[in-house]
């Protein structure tokens, strides 16, 4: 009936994980309680849940980030503690089993969902403003798309109290993730997790590659588009080439692990080594997809905050679209020392350091945007200085690796380790927070705390270099990654530093929820009436904050690079009049279509799993009869008034009136 | 929107004779391609090159006689997504046969 | 930008435009997605170029496949692609019943494809040369498989297809579809090429 499933599926024993269930629990309960009393599960449902709007579909995937960096985080910090107990001989307090599934954990939550739903939530929100359109090409299909992704994310948290989770590393490398070697349901979480959410990204892809195409307002033509909607372009570009690879893989760890196929086995044939060799020509290419978004953040927070149009604008397009294509050719540098040879080796560093020189045109692009300009220093500015140091250290880390022979000594140490999260958190994180601070305004129609902001970038900045710094020391002392404990116990003080700076990025993750919680308190005092709280010179700053969900009463029209800016500055400034005249708004019908398939796609996972064939079924069914629901539904869209967007304008313009 | 519009269904019309000729050839090539390797008269080399240029010229015809791809309908993206994913997975195919080829050589995997 | 002067522009003949421009973005949004659906496929040709000699002491290529079998399932193939063709031609000329005529015909062709392939892995599987063999069954049946799957998607699309356009005709949103169905099919037609000629043909060398 239940499959593999049973009572003692419930790991009873292992405190930490009850204690964390239980304040999840309680957590829970009370969130749950408090939508009750204030009856906002209605609300909730025909706003939020059911909503079409990129707007709303991107704040649901930060804040799904970073609710799930918290989890992150707590993994990260468990094995910190371990680390600075476990030397010479000592046990710590994680026993391998559960230290090997957190280590896997925190790559996977922190990779796909984190990172990923920040990058995917700031494209939401901000790229169809950008380009002057009122949605995406395929709004229903971006809905579903979060869904799928909360589906994925909903079975890691599951994963938590039901069973357990990998104990394989991110990536689940055969033979390890064999049936043989991990005959639990840990693998299958991952498996479908991955899966659910995988589809969801490759369709946010698609939907977004063809809005970019295809919906620029009237004049924007490719050379005037922002640059950060030219690296969500090159993102989309990555997602919809590479995630395929990730679906296909996976899909065959599938086969070997349900059908008893010999794909990636030790026997019959099976060649552990094309699985490594798959999993990265995918894995590559996401490092590209969380990176790119980040660079086009700091290049749109450099042009604000100076005052100036971006420093070499084609160069910085082109760089972009260099590092697209090459990221494609780099994929071994993960696996130099599985040994396929000098020629072979030879070529994929050389072309790793080459990746090296568009990145490094955009960093001097940044730089002589600063040099000479008005520069403000705001929260976003700040974390993008951070970045410009921190990633350039990260970046030369990484050419140290692409080395070949330096890569024979360092593969599998802690300096593999302390490298990604110096380009990671140092380009990813860094990046996303600046975008959280620097579109919050235009999201809630609030700017955040700038006091809190700063104090969030100084602790995760100095708790970065703490955690990070002594890792690339211990690993030429010797220390290798994923270590549950050690012997040599000269390293203890160095993992104690490292330990302590997780405690102070700690401290930083604290200092952004502090952040929310005053700037919502003060939000009357902090109000962005204009639309354009940082005299912004894209065209997302030219309509209101929040927008309407139409965007724009009427679409914007351009003829040059930054020409919400150049119009300001013509004689006689910008005004933000009222039209005269208004037309109806054809807009996308909100629909539940989304969350129930994914609702179902949710249960054909979880069944999968545990091996409940008629779950099974009926998921597969349900989802079926939801999609042939949309097919068969014709009702999908509706046109806003006249006058009700004439209403709202003049809302619009009266608080305007209001503020001068 | 788009700059550049197209037929207002957005993909070009073929015709009966485009079809019927796109049927003929890939009727055609096939035979080629099963003869050639069937008759079991020819050698390896010529097996080889015989089946990869009629697969694409084979691929050729159902993208342009069937599909009615070409550099006008949405402004050219079609045939540049097409081209770019083909350039792409060429990478990575050739790039995982090279890989896994010299890794079999090198470690002694038969 | 929302300035008076500017804000007027084509005002009327925008919303005509969104309705003239979503049926052919829905046809190049699934264009795109065919573009990842050959990633899919690439990524098993690659598997099955590298797995294609790892037979663990079971049947090779040569001893299985048998080619005039393939040939067949391939003209089933080819000739579909091209009854698909005369549904689009016949929609273009805003015939109904020519359309459903072909679909169906269509729907035979593909049906018959997809059964003689189920015959196939069946008789092999019976002489226990099955999936779980070898890594090279594995790859050959996971990338064969993978494109029968794909056709019988198409088959179940076809019949809604027939299904839908029977109730409500030709219209706006039957039309995209249709030429969104075309594509696909039309897409696994060029897999099927690349499958018969690097993995049939050159497994039968």
């Amino acid at each position: 009936m239940f499959g593999k499933l049973s009572l003692d599926s419930i790991p009873y024993h292992e405190p930490i994980i009850m204690v964390t269930a239980a304040v999840i629990g309680i957590v829970g309960a009370l969130v749950v309680g408090l939508i009750t009393y204030y009856r906002k599960w209605g609300y909730l449902w025909t706003e939020w849940v059911t909503s079409i709007d990129h707007k709303k579909i991107g704040v649901m995937y930060f804040l799904v980030a970073l609710v799930m960096l918290i989890r992150g985080f707590a993994d990260a910090i468990m094995m910190r503690s371990q680390q600075a107990l476990a030397a010479g001989g000592a046990e710590g307090f994680l026993p391998p089993h559960h230290y090997d599934q957190i280590f896997t954990a925190h790559g996977v939550i922190m990779i796909f969902f984190v990172a990923m739903p920040m990058v995917i939530g700031l494209m939401n929100l901000v790229v169809p403003l950008q380009i002057g359109a009122r949605d995406v090409a395929f709004p229903f299909m971006n809905n579903l798309s979060f869904w799928l992704f909360a589906a994925g994310m909903i079975l890691v948290n599951v994963s938590l109290v039901v069973g357990e989770f990998a104990k394989t590393g991110w990536l689940a490398y055969a033979p390890l993730s064999e049936l043989q070697y991990s005959p639990d349901v840990g693998v299958d979480y991952w498996i479908w997790a991955l899966q659910l959410s995988g589809i969801g990204t490759t369709l946010t892809g698609i939907n977004f590659f063809v809005t970019i195409l295809k919906m620029r307002t009237q004049g924007m033509t490719l050379f005037r588009m922002p640059i950060f909607t030219w690296t969500a372009l090159c993102t989309n570009v990555l997602i919809i080439l590479s995630f395929p690879i990730l679906t296909a893989t996976i899909a065959m760890l599938t086969l070997d692990r349900y059908l008893g196929m010999h794909f990636f086995t030790n026997d019959m044939g099976g060649s552990q080594m094309m699985y490594v060799n798959l999993i990265w020509a995918w894995g590559h290419p996401e490092v590209y997809i969380l990176i790119l978004p980040a660079f086009g953040v700091f290049s749109e927070v450099i042009a604000t905050f100076t005052k100036k149009r971006l420093f070499g604008y084609k160069t910085m397009v082109w760089a972009t679209a260099a590092i697209t294509v090459l990221s494609f050719i780099v994929w071994l540098h993960h696996f130099f020392t599985m040994g396929a040879g000098a020629n072979v080796n030879a070529f994929f560093g050389i072309m790793t350091m080459i990746i090296a020189i568009p990145t490094g045109v955009k960093i001097f692009n940044w730089l002589f945007t600063m040099y000479r300009g008005r520069i403000q220093f705001t929260t976003p500015v700040l974390w993008t200085i951070g970045f410009i140091i921190t990633f350039t250290l990260g970046g030369m880390t990484g050419v140290m690796l692409a080395v070949p022979g330096a890569n024979f000594v360092l593969h599998n140490s802690l300096f593999v380790i302390a490298h990604f999260h110096n380009v990671i958190i140092g380009g990813v994180v860094f990046g996303m927070m600046a975008g959280f601070t620097y579109w919050f305004p235009k999201a809630f129609g609030f700017t955040l705390s700038e006091k809190w902001g700063k104090r969030s970038f100084w602790c995760w900045l100095v708790g970065f270099y703490l955690a990070f710094m002594p890792l690339y020391a211990l690993s030429f002392f010797g220390a290798m990654r994923r270590m549950q404990s050690y012997e040599q116990t000269e390293w203890q003080p160095l993992m104690i530093v490292a330990w302590f700076g997780a405690v102070v990025i700690a401290m930083g993750i604290a200092c952004i929820v502090i952040q929310l919680i005053v700037s919502i308190r003060d939000r009357e005092k902090n109000r962005d009436l204009t639309g354009d709280p940082w005299d912004g010179r894209t065209l997302e700053w030219s309509t209101s904050s929040p927008p309407p969900n139409y965007n724009f009463a009427y679409l914007p029209k351009v003829d040059s690079i930054d020409s919400y800016w150049e119009m300001k500055q013509q004689p006689g400034g910008f005004k933000r009049e009222l039209a005269t005249k208004f037309e109806d708004v054809h807009m996308p019908k909100n629909t539940a279509e989304g969350p129930i398939l994914s609702l179902f796609s949710l249960f054909f996972g979880f069944a999968l799993i545990w091996h409940i064939w008629w779950l099974v079924g009926l998921g597969a069914i349900g989802m079926f009869v939801t999609f042939m629901f949309r097919i068969f539904n014709k009702d999908t869209d509706y046109h806003v008034s006249a006058a009700e967007v004439e209403k709202t304008e003049r809302e619009y313009h009266k608080r305007l009136e209001m503020q001068a | 929107m788009s700059d550049i519009h197209t037929s207002h269904d957005g993909a070009s019309h073929g015709s009966y004779k485009s079809y019927t000729i796109g049927l003929v050839l890939s009727i055609v090539l096939t035979l080629i391609a099963f003869g050639v390797v069937m008759t079991g008269s020819f050698s390896l080399p010529v097996m080889m090159v015989t089946v990869v240029v009629t697969a694409v010229i084979q691929v050729l015809v159902q993208l342009i006689l069937f599909m009615h791809l070409n550099t006008k309908a949405e402004g050219g993206w079609n045939v540049i997504s097409f081209v770019f994913t083909i350039g792409i997975l060429t990478l990575i195919v050739g790039g995982s046969l090279w890989i896994m080829h010299n890794i079999h050589v090198n470690m002694m995997l038969g | 930008m929302a300035t008076d002067t500017l804000k007027q522009h084509d005002a009327h003949a925008h919303d005509g435009h969104e309705h003239h421009d979503a049926g052919a973005m829905k046809v190049f949004g699934f264009w795109i997605y065919l573009m990842s659906d050959l990633v899919i496929f690439g990524t098993l040709f690659a598997t099955f170029g590298v797995l294609a000699t790892a037979t663990a002491g079971g049947p090779t290529s040569q001893e299985i496949f048998e080619l005039p079998f393939v040939l067949v399932e391939t003209f089933l193939l080819l000739i579909s692609s091209f009854t698909f063709g005369l549904a689009v031609l016949a929609q273009n000329a805003g015939d109904r019943g020519a359309v459903l005529k072909w679909l169906a015909v269509t729907f035979l062709l593909g049906f018959g494809f997809v059964a003689m392939e189920v015959y196939e892995f069946h008789h092999l599987i019976a002489q226990g040369h099955g999936p779980d063999r070898s890594a090279f069954l594995s790859a050959f049946f996971t990338l064969v498989g993978t494109h029968g799957l794909h056709v019988t998607f198409g088959l179940i699309w076809i019949a809604i297809m027939f299904f839908q356009i029977s109730r409500q005709g030709l219209d706006s949103v039957t039309k995209p579809r249709m030429l969104c169905l075309s594509l696909f099919w039309h897409f696994l037609d060029i897999v099927w090429i690349c499958v018969f000629s690097f993995v049939y043909l050159m497994g039968a060398m």
